[in-house]
């Protein structure tokens, strides 16, 4: 019995160990191409980051950064990138909880809930505060 | 400076931050923002944004070669998860109130903790003893070594959940994996091993980071010009990183070649902060 459970232990980890693998591999080509549509439009440009101001509508909202991919701005493209990459660990949690499940371990499908319900509520009251 | 130069710039100091935060297991963050804030004059809280990123990409990169070993606790790290997550958000929901220089001196005080936590010495004895919290949550567990599978008990699981709590919210705070904190945690409080703390730390900062991350996303921290360089540079040195980790038993010395560093970042750092200069 102790071993069945390693086994599948062991079966779940592979499949984390791959969904982390493909989400880094997956944002970080988009965050490549994003990079250098950027730097081969702007790359003699000034730029200064000392005084904060935010960041411009097409990198920072949904609708934006989607209108922005679709008339190619490399920005808009990286934050794509960047929002995959956020999402990556996210997904994770979301294939423990499945991985847990298959294991009929509900203690642990609980507590994988719980970090995942606790992300949404970071997700939907970023604003306030 | 024009945005081709700052881009290399930065690409180069992130492969560095990412190389370094991967050996010692503290992640990169810990270097990539006193680079950006004291060297480039990047605003706190777009360093913070960047570099938080850059720790979520550290983190799943390396966990996914950790986590294929099977020296990672997937149990330890989704219940200490519950505790580093929500400290994040409180972390950074109190990113916006806090003042700029006063996040400085924070991450200044946490950096010089970090160093020296990096060096010393490691307890290696490994506890046989479970406690029944630790029992009741499926904590004790067993990992591969050259002499076969070693088994370990896990205690003081209230007292690691109550260190991982703040954590999180130094996480969230500095956009940084605080991976010496979880350390502290795991190793000191819990006596997790020190190979299974080291690779559970790093499989957990990945959410930590995700979780304070959707906030600063929705408060414009992370700014994709600045973070695309250093996301790509921290990522390939932590790939590098944890590859020497694998194949050594030994990264004594680059310990000491780290915490030096740290500790001068630290210093410049609080001293900025004091000043007001950031």
């Amino acid at each position: 019995m102790a071993k069945q459970t390693k086994f599948k232990d062991t079966d779940i980890e592979a499949l984390i160990g791959w969904v982390l693998r493909i989400g880094v591999f997956v944002s970080m080509i988009v965050v490549f191409i994003g990079g250098v549509i950027y730097l081969s439009r702007h790359s003699s440009e000034h730029i200064d980051y000392h005084e904060f101001k935010g960041v411009p509508d097409f990198v920072h909202t949904l609708p934006g950064i989607f209108k922005g991919i679709l008339d190619g701005r490399g920005r808009a493209i990286i934050q794509a990138g960047i929002i995959l990459l956020i999402a990556t660990p996210v997904v994770r949690i979301i294939f423990s909880a499945i991985g847990f499940m298959i294991e009929k371990d509900y203690l642990y499908v609980g507590i994988t809930l719980l970090v995942l319900f606790i992300i949404v509520v970071g997700m939907l009251t970023g604003h306030g505060g | 400076m024009s945005v081709l130069v700052l881009t290399l710039i930065i690409l180069v100091g992130a492969y560095f931050a990412g190389l370094l935060g991967s050996l010692t297991g503290l992640g990169g963050g810990v270097v990539i923002i006193p680079l950006l804030t004291i060297g480039l004059g990047v605003n706190i809280h777009y360093a913070i944004g960047a570099s938080l990123v850059s720790v979520i990409a550290t983190s799943s990169g390396s966990a996914a070669a950790y986590v294929k070993e099977g020296i990672t606790n997937m149990r330890i790290g989704m219940f200490l998860e519950i505790a580093t997550t929500t400290g994040a958000l409180i972390g950074a929901m109190l990113s916006l109130v806090i003042h700029a220089p006063i996040i400085a001196v924070i991450f200044g005080v946490i950096l010089i903790f970090s160093s020296i936590m990096s060096l010393r010495k490691k307890d290696t004895t490994v506890l046989q003893t479970e406690s029944p919290w630790a029992q009741k949550l499926k904590l004790n567990g067993s990992y591969p070594t050259a002499d076969g599978e070693v088994k370990y008990g896990v205690r003081k699981v209230g007292g690691g959940f109550v260190m991982m709590l703040f954590a999180g919210v130094i996480s969230g705070l500095l956009g940084i994996g605080s991976g010496s904190l979880k350390v502290v945690a795991m190793d000191s409080i819990m006596r997790i091993p020190f190979k299974v703390s080291t690779t559970t730390s790093n499989f957990m900062i990945g959410v930590t980071a995700a979780a304070s991350a959707v906030v600063y996303l929705q408060r414009g921290y992370i700014d994709p010009a600045l973070a695309m360089p250093v996301v790509i540079g921290v990522l390939l040195g932590a790939l590098t990183g944890s590859k020497i980790l694998v194949n050594s038993t030994s990264s004594g010395w680059l310990r000491w070649v780290f915490a030096v560093i740290v500790t001068i970042l630290a210093g410049q750092m609080i001293y900025n902060g004091v000043t007001g200069k950031i």
